[in-house]
């Protein structure tokens, strides 16, 4: 009698992958069936490594390597990010058993659908550091020389800033937010690469900066020292594109691979950004 | 002179800190990097960086046992006047990172937490969970792009370094540099240039390091003339997790936090560990190292579970090697406090709980302790000379090479959370050096000639656009080579090292560069191919591949990382009193003309003819601490020692030994 165990009895010799391709900004999308050879222990990274490898697609033609960007692999980095059967996450971290536990089928690969697309699984994703400057996510120290230690800290303020400092801007909640929503720009003829950055600029500092970046001025102004840029960073969330963009939909949260409680963010910023404002008028 | 430039390659914790200090001296800075800087390499470090502190020094740490460890544990190798400097900075590099908003653990009394790491009887290891590159990073990168919002710096992001460019006297003028979106190729002017590329563990194919540690970098300065020194030293991490894809680190901190490494004394036990009893299982590193146990360098912690699984037999599994690390004695919320996001790590990428079931490792190559041969000028007190234009400048005038890329910190052997250390130090440090050398130059980067930057670009749009078109009959895959090549490198140039395999192995590597030479792309377009860019860097592994052949094949000694049995100094075996002394006497006579042999660091230069590297031996600066053997766990290493410090003490006081 043969009796083998279930995830080895349900262990396929090849599987599906259908990757969601696009030859450069502009261009038509298009669906690509690849075939892999199963080995135990894969992700989606040694995936697109096979599928680099091959250079051929299911039916045996010919085509160039699946353009993805990878950088740690051990989900540190925030390289990796993609649309992954229809969920977003870390191309790293998702083990191969587990996708096709999810679907037996195939296994779909897509771009974020927040960001331009430069090539295939490749996004632009500028605009998620242009929040972090919007929201000026550092500490103002007056030198780099050595002046001595900083100041002491309780374990419980390491303990609440140390979560939040975790974000490796992957861009997850960027792309489940019902608020961020695409800004895609070209360049146009005779514009200078300064010119259209700045134009890039002043469109992504209209729209919403998004939970990764409040989040982030919410850690700052918890610092002793960052502190003292958080009017700046208030009222940065107070215009256009902060706080009031935010729909309150959670599913930054809940897509979040380093679980940052960014929804107790959002809430701290709209209360100090409130507290702000009747400040400023009562200032006045 | 006007306003200075200078190109930094690299975005990690030492390119960081490197543009962050020079744009305070009122440098503007090109940074060029193949990611985001924000994913640089240095946030896969976990477990923290050290110096020696309030709580060390009263119980007798000071700076210089903070050198004296990190020599011995190098075994040496390490030239010891940078290490002296960067030992007494390294308080201070903490205190400026705490001061940037890294968040360190805390003590109860909000001081900075510290652990124990290899290598140390002390806890100098200052820590921020179990992501502390990362933190660090992050502190980095936020400062440069404040820098950048002030229009002190500008970002190249997804740019691939392709190489310096030296003018007629062979000073260095800037670099070119590869958009590797659109494929433009760019001549960068500069007034000094920066490499801060951190190591090369690709060549091995698999190993714990981000996909872009390919080393091409520093492979490229080197093939423009750049000296590389101590290319054999790799230090293979002792616990890393298995992957198809890539070997994950788990952290040296997780045995510094008390974390235990063991093997059930029934060679594959078929047990569940936890029903496997105390007296059934081999701690072998604490039973091997009553002084250090868990906590030997890295080196030896690697050989033994090397030879645990390899030559002894008792993996825990039979199809695969591994070993236990075991945290499952240290209570839940400890272990999430100090160590969450390397059992994280672990737990998403093999399904199960290290806070419940000991974890299964096995050793990976995990740092280069060579790199880019760089200069220093020694100071009277025997660190270095703040601001000399020399320090950290490669053999190309005006090329300056730090962090990992550099070859002089660690020697034959990495201690643990040194390295972070040495990363942003290096940045810091070398930053009025650079200014002062740019102040010495009669021309600045506005003056470069055109044509020089010119031909310079146009010779790597040459080589760009033969990758592409240049081998249409050829069938040679990139991918496929690399993985060759990274089976063969991990076979034979390891923890064990053997000259017949390193000679068959310089052979097998002489003809995959060639076949790596002239590969034939799958992709042959012009937008954000990978393919071409992939195959350069894949080409530029050889290069330093040999380096690491040829030096290993050459030095015929144990050192450090650098293990070869046949090579290896005895213990001793005499039980007789009179005869063991004898013995220990001939051990330390050995030692020292081995010493006069071998103590020096390897230095290769290119030869573009031949393809292969030259190999030459330079004399290493143990002015400070004169070497003495390395005896972690020998047999008989309290006879040696004797003997050792009497010669020591003769020495000293000038006289000579009687023979015995």
């Amino acid at each position: 009698m043969i009796a083998l165990e279930p995830t080895i009895k349900n262990r396929p010799e090849f599987f599906k992958v259908r990757v969601k391709r696009q030859d450069g900004p502009g261009k038509e999308p298009y669906w690509e069936l690849h075939k892999i050879k199963y080995e135990s222990e894969m992700n989606v990274i040694s995936v697109l490594q096979r599928i680099a490898a091959q250079a051929t697609n299911l039916d045996g033609k010919r085509v160039n390597p699946v353009a993805w960007d990878c950088g740690c692999l051990e989900e540190v980095c925030g390289s990796c990010t993609m649309v992954i059967n229809g969920r977003v996450r870390q191309s790293c971290s998702a083990l191969v058993d587990r996708l096709l536990a999810e679907n037996p089928d195939e296994i779909v690969l897509e771009p974020m659908t927040k960001f331009p697309v430069i090539r295939d699984l490749m996004v632009d994703r500028q605009r998620l550091f242009e929040g972090l400057e919007k929201v000026k996510a550092w500490v103002p120290v007056d030198s780099y020389y050595n002046m001595g230690p900083g100041e002491r800290q309780l374990r419980e303020t390491q303990e609440r800033n140390y979560p939040l400092s975790q974000c490796m801007s992957c861009g997850c909640c960027l792309e489940a937010c019902p608020q961020y929503n695409k800004i895609e720009l070209t360049q146009q003829q005779g514009e200078s690469d300064e010119a259209f950055d700045a134009r890039k600029k002043a469109a992504f500092d209209q729209a919403f900066v998004g939970p990764h970046a409040i989040s982030q001025a919410m850690l700052f102004n918890n610092h002793p020292t960052g502190k003292a840029l958080s009017p700046e960073r208030l009222d940065a969330l107070s215009g256009p594109g902060g706080i009031t963009a935010c729909g309150n939909a959670q599913n930054c949260v809940a897509v979040c691979p380093k679980e940052i409680p960014l929804t107790t963010s959002i809430a701290r910023a709209g209360r100090a950004t409130t507290v702000h404002a009747v400040k400023k008028w009562f200032d006045k | 002179m006007s306003e200075k430039r200078v190109v930094v390659v690299g975005g990690g914790l030492a390119g960081l800190a490197s543009v962050m200090k020079l744009t305070e001296l009122g440098v503007k800075v090109d940074l060029i990097s193949l990611t985001p800087v924000k994913r640089s390499h240095s946030v896969c470090a976990q477990g923290g960086i050290n110096s020696c502190n309030d709580q060390t020094r009263q119980l007798g740490d000071d700076e210089w046992k903070h050198l004296d460890d990190t020599v011995y544990g190098g075994d040496f190798l390490n030239h010891q006047p940078p290490v002296k400097e960067m030992a007494y900075w390294a308080p201070k590099v903490i205190e400026l990172m705490d001061r940037l908003g890294v968040p360190f653990n805390r003590t109860g009394e909000g001081f900075i937490d510290r652990r124990r790491f290899g290598g140390t009887l002390y806890k100098r290891t200052a820590f921020a969970g179990a992501t502390t590159g990362q933190q660090l990073l992050y502190a980095l990168d936020e400062q440069v792009r404040r820098q950048e919002t002030e229009g002190m710096v500008r970002k190249f992001e997804f740019w691939d370094f392709l190489g310096p460019i030296k003018d007629e006297e062979g000073r260095c003028r800037g670099i070119t540099a590869q958009d590797m979106v659109s494929m433009e190729i760019r001549a960068f002017p500069a007034d000094a240039v920066v490499v801060a590329t951190g190591g090369c563990g690709l060549i091995y194919g698999r190993s714990t390091m981000s996909v872009f540690c390919t080393g091409s970098a520093a492979s490229r300065c080197f093939q423009a003339g750049a000296k590389y020194a101590n290319g054999e030293f790799i230090q293979v991490h002792p616990t890393a997790i298995p992957g198809a894809d890539k070997l994950r680190l788990m952290s040296e901190s997780a045995r510094g936090e008390g974390g235990r490494v063991w093997v059930p004394r029934q060679a594959q036990d078929p047990r569940a560990p936890r029903d496997i009893a105390e007296s059934d299982r081999y701690y072998f590193l604490e039973e091997r190292y009553p002084e250090y146990g868990n906590l030997v360098p890295r080196d030896i912690a690697t050989r033994e579970i090397f030879d645990i699984c390899v030559n002894e037999g008792l993996s825990v599994e039979d199809d695969r090697m591994c070993v236990y690390l075991d945290l499952t004695h240290i209570p839940k919320a400890e272990l999430d406090r100090k160590l969450g996001g390397i059992l994280e790590i672990y737990e998403k990428f093999q399904g199960v709980d290290p806070r419940v079931e000991p974890m299964k490792i096995f050793p990976a190559v995990h740092y280069s302790m060579g790199g880019l041969w760089a200069d220093y000028v020694k100071s009277a007190d025997g660190g270095l000379e703040p601001g000399a234009p020399q320090n950290h400048m490669t053999s190309i005038e005006g090329l300056y090479a730090i962090g990992e890329c550099d070859y002089h910190y660690h020697g034959a052997n990495r201690l643990g959370a040194n390295s972070l250390l040495s990363c942003i130090f290096t940045g810091l440090f070398t930053g009025p050096s650079i200014v002062n050398y740019i102040e010495n130059q009669k021309q600045g980067h506005a003056e470069t000639p055109p044509t020089l930057l010119e031909s310079a670009r146009q010779a790597q749009v040459d080589r760009h656009e033969s990758l592409l078109t240049g081998n249409p009959d050829s069938d040679e895959n990139p991918y496929l080579i690399h993985q060759e090549l990274g089976d063969l490198m991990t076979r034979v140039a390891t923890v064990v090292r053997k000259n017949d395999q390193l000679t068959d192995a310089m052979a097998k590597v002489e003809e995959l560069h060639r076949r790596a030479m002239k590969v034939s792309l799958s992709d042959t377009g012009g937008w954000t191919n990978q393919n071409v860019i992939f195959a350069k860097s894949l080409q530029d592994m050889f290069p330093l591949a040999k380096c690491l052949l040829k030096g290993a094949l050459q030095r015929d000694e144990c050192r450090g990382a650098h293990y070869k049995p046949e090579f290896q100094k005895p213990s001793l075996t005499a039980e007789d009193p009179a005869e063991r002394r004898q013995q220990a006497e001939a051990w330390c006579d050995e030692f020292e003309a081995n010493n006069e042999r071998y103590l020096k660091s390897t230095i290769a230069t290119w030869d573009a003819q031949t393809m292969s590297p030259d190999l030459t031996y330079e004399d290493v600066d143990t002015s400070l601490i004169p070497p003495r053997p390395r005896l972690y766990g020998l047999v008989g290493a309290d006879i040696i020692e004797q003997v050792w410090k009497a010669r020591a003490k003769a020495k000293a006081e000038g006289r000579q030994l009687a023979p015995t």
